[in-house]
């Protein structure tokens, strides 16, 4: 089958810091100087290093990769937002890409004109939008209110809107992004039906989302970037175990040994322990049991920190979050005189954890206050665990796995 | 040619009226007089300039008759050409930094956004230049039915009218080239963009609209004038719309040489930023 998409080699640097005076001279200095930039200066920084894959027409691919694996930046670039550095990208045909939908809407503008003016930036003609107005309202949903101008819709009229302008939108190549984050459940599955039978007319799809669910749905292939390199490439079920896994594999690996973290050090975690309540370290608890994370911590140079914040995402294995917890939650930020020992632990005592059965990873992060002055230290898939099903409520039956993580307790009644 | 990317432009041709409709039509939101503005500020000026100048900037002047030129004429025909240049200029100088936000999440042909800007400033300056027309015809009644032998007024429209599309091509090709090249050097480091309006009012003062040429009686001030590519299209432009003025057919295409020039170094260096602006805007 023909290529709709060949990438070689393709590069991408982004240079760190402010742009002032200093930087000014510099760029001078080196242009009259005739020197390149070197490819290791301590202000760069690499989002893509030499990525090569291609994409047959008709394929749907998924993209996996954690913050900062280049997703975004790859995505920008097959885009034509920004020119990668080096390497080079062939497309056949038309590009539409959903990055963010509803940029280009003008609030003061009705639904209408917005309808004509996003689809000529999206690269319509006006007779191609006209040929599609009736089927675009339609799949959005806002025949009422096509007159209005559009700083009177609802976030999500307006997100529905612009997604049937894109999503009508002939291009052989279409790129999404997460767009199906936003939108109700109904609105979600249009969405997917629709990029499905795009998929089906033969049209090539790239496809970046955290919902294994939509990818392993809708995917043929699936890619794993991380660090700036394609780290997988197989079927998008394969794809999404092997994404699993290495976030798996990072959470075994000794947190000293690590280098993916980021923080000026300050303070910073040294091991992550999950206690039973017997006080004993485990790697797996039933659900319901009252779980301790113990974040041991040292710092190399004490200092008072009046309002350290501690925060704690847990994720599924796959990186979509479930929770968040810190000690500012609960205003009774520690310590009370803003003096920490040395070397330590912060604990978060978690009653009756409240998850179904299934595996959990943790990203941890500690600032210098709630709104993160300075980050001292922080870190993905920092820590991983099990929870196994155990009788939760107390009747002997729990929701269905595909129902969610939470398990929140209730209490019913009947009222007339 | 040069990689600018010349048939996606006329592929997004829609977009660039959208865009301009879009600005016509969201700048006058929320103002009593509305397109009113389009017109106002050039008549207002020319009131201004007529009070201000009017009376010493053409004592000086070679030319026969110009001294009974009606200065409305005289301060409009100039004023609007100079408007339709410096709004080229002004408007499309900040072209990355105001669409930072679209750019960064859509791509399309960015030089629609200064074409778009061009045909705005296009349907302003017909406005304004329909009230010039009608402060013609003004004079033209006065002048031949009643006339004031003592105040006599004195124009002389020619054949050269015809040309005004061409006065309008080099001055928007200035301004735009002028308005590019400032976008895209202002898109690391501002600083260029806040001399911008500054810049453009001493050009003003410095190029033929405030006065004639022809008032200009140092040798010097007259060489360094015919440096500034703005002053043959002002002068042409009244030479053709009140029967005179300083300007040679050789400093009218050299005037319009330098124009094209500047448009395409324009051009090439917005398309050059284009590329990976949206890394450092």
């Amino acid at each position: 089958m023909a290529l709709a998409l060949k990438i070689e080699n393709l590069s991408k640097r982004y240079r760190l810091g402010q742009l002032d005076r200093k930087t000014f001279v510099a760029d001078w200095k080196r242009k009259l100087s005739g020197k390149v930039e070197k490819d290791d200066a301590p202000d760069a920084f690499w989002a893509l290093r030499d990525l090569n894959f291609g994409v047959e027409q008709g394929d749907v691919v998924g993209i996996l990769g954690r913050n900062g694996a280049g997703k975004s930046t790859l995505l920008k670039i097959l885009s034509q937002i920004t020119a990668p550095s080096s390497g080079r990208v062939l497309l056949k045909g038309r590009v539409a890409a959903l990055l963010e939908v509803g940029t280009g809407f003008h609030p003061e503008l009705s639904g209408r004109d917005n309808v004509f003016l996003n689809g000529a930036i999206l690269g319509m003609t006006s007779r191609e939008i006209a040929g599609n107005f009736d089927e675009i309202v339609a799949f959005a949903g806002v025949e009422k209110f096509i007159d209005t101008p559009v700083k009177r819709y609802s976030s999500g009229m307006r997100v529905r809107l612009a997604f049937a302008v894109a999503a009508h939108l002939e291009a052989e190549i279409l790129i999404i992004d997460e767009v199906l984050a936003v939108g109700d459940q109904a609105f979600q599955n249009k969405c997917l039906g629709k990029m499905s039978d795009v998929a089906r007319a033969g049209r090539t799809v790239l496809f970046v989302s955290h919902n294994a669910a939509a990818v392993e749905a809708l995917c043929t292939r699936g890619l794993v970037l991380e660090r700036g390199g394609l780290c997988f490439d197989g079927t998008a079920t394969a794809a999404l175990a092997s994404y699993a896994a290495s976030g798996g594999e990072a959470a075994a690996t000794d947190l000293n040994t690590r280098t993916d973290r980021t923080g000026t050090g300050a303070c910073r975690i040294t091991a992550i322990e999950l206690r039973d309540p017997q006080g004993r370290s485990v790697k797996t608890l039933a659900a319901g049991d009252d779980a301790e994370f113990w974040l041991h911590y040292e710092m190399p140079v004490p200092r008072p920190v009046p309002s350290l914040c501690v925060r704690l995402h847990f994720t599924t294995s796959l990186g979509a979050p479930v929770f968040a917890q810190s000690n500012h939650f609960g205003a009774h930020p520690f310590p009370a005189d803003g003096v920490l020992p040395a070397r330590g632990s912060f604990v978060c005592r978690i009653p009756r954890l409240p998850l179904a059965e299934s595996l959990y990873r943790l990203e941890f992060r500690l600032q210098s206050s709630f709104t993160s002055a300075e980050n001292f230290d922080s870190m993905l898939n920092a820590f991983e665990f099990n929870v196994a099903a155990a009788d939760f409520f107390g009747g002997g039956k729990l929701p269905r796995s595909d129902r969610g993580s939470a398990l929140v307790p209730a209490q019913w009644r009947v009222e007339s | 040619m040069l990689d600018i990317p010349w048939r996606d432009l006329w592929r997004y041709r829609d977009l660039v009226t959208m865009f301009s409709l879009r600005d016509i039509s969201a700048q006058y939101k929320q103002t009593v007089l509305g397109p009113a503005w389009f017109v106002l500020q050039p008549l207002l000026t020319t009131f201004v300039f007529s009070f201000i100048f009017g009376r010493f900037a053409f004592g000086g002047t070679a030319q026969k008759g110009v001294e009974n030129t009606p200065h409305f004429l005289f301060y409009m025909s100039g004023l609007i050409v100079w408007g339709f240049f410096a709004d080229c200029a002004n408007k499309t100088s900040t072209t990355f930094n105001k669409n930072a936000q679209l750019f960064g999440k859509v791509y399309f042909p960015r030089l629609a956004v200064p074409l778009a800007q061009v045909l705005t400033n296009l349907i302003a300056f017909s406005v304004q230049f329909g009230v010039f027309l009608i402060g013609m015809l003004f004079y033209y009644v006065k002048r031949n039915w009643v006339a004031d032998p003592l105040h006599p007024i004195h124009f002389d429209p020619n054949w050269r009218v015809l040309l005004l599309p061409v006065f309008l091509l080099m001055a928007g090709m200035l301004g735009v080239g002028v308005g590019l090249i400032i976008s895209a050097l202002s898109t690391r480091y501002r600083d260029l963009a806040m001399a911008t309006a500054f810049g453009l009012q001493l050009w003003m003062y410095g190029s033929s609209v405030a006065f004639p040429v022809s008032a200009i009686n140092d040798p010097f001030t007259v060489k360094l004038l015919s440096l500034n590519p703005m002053v043959p299209i002002l002068e042409a432009m009244r030479f053709g719309f009140l029967g005179f003025g300083t300007v040679t057919l050789s400093q009218f295409a050299l005037s319009g040489v330098v124009c094209a020039v500047v448009f395409f170094i324009g051009v090439i260096m917005f398309n050059r930023t284009e590329q990976d602006v949206m890394d450092t805007v």
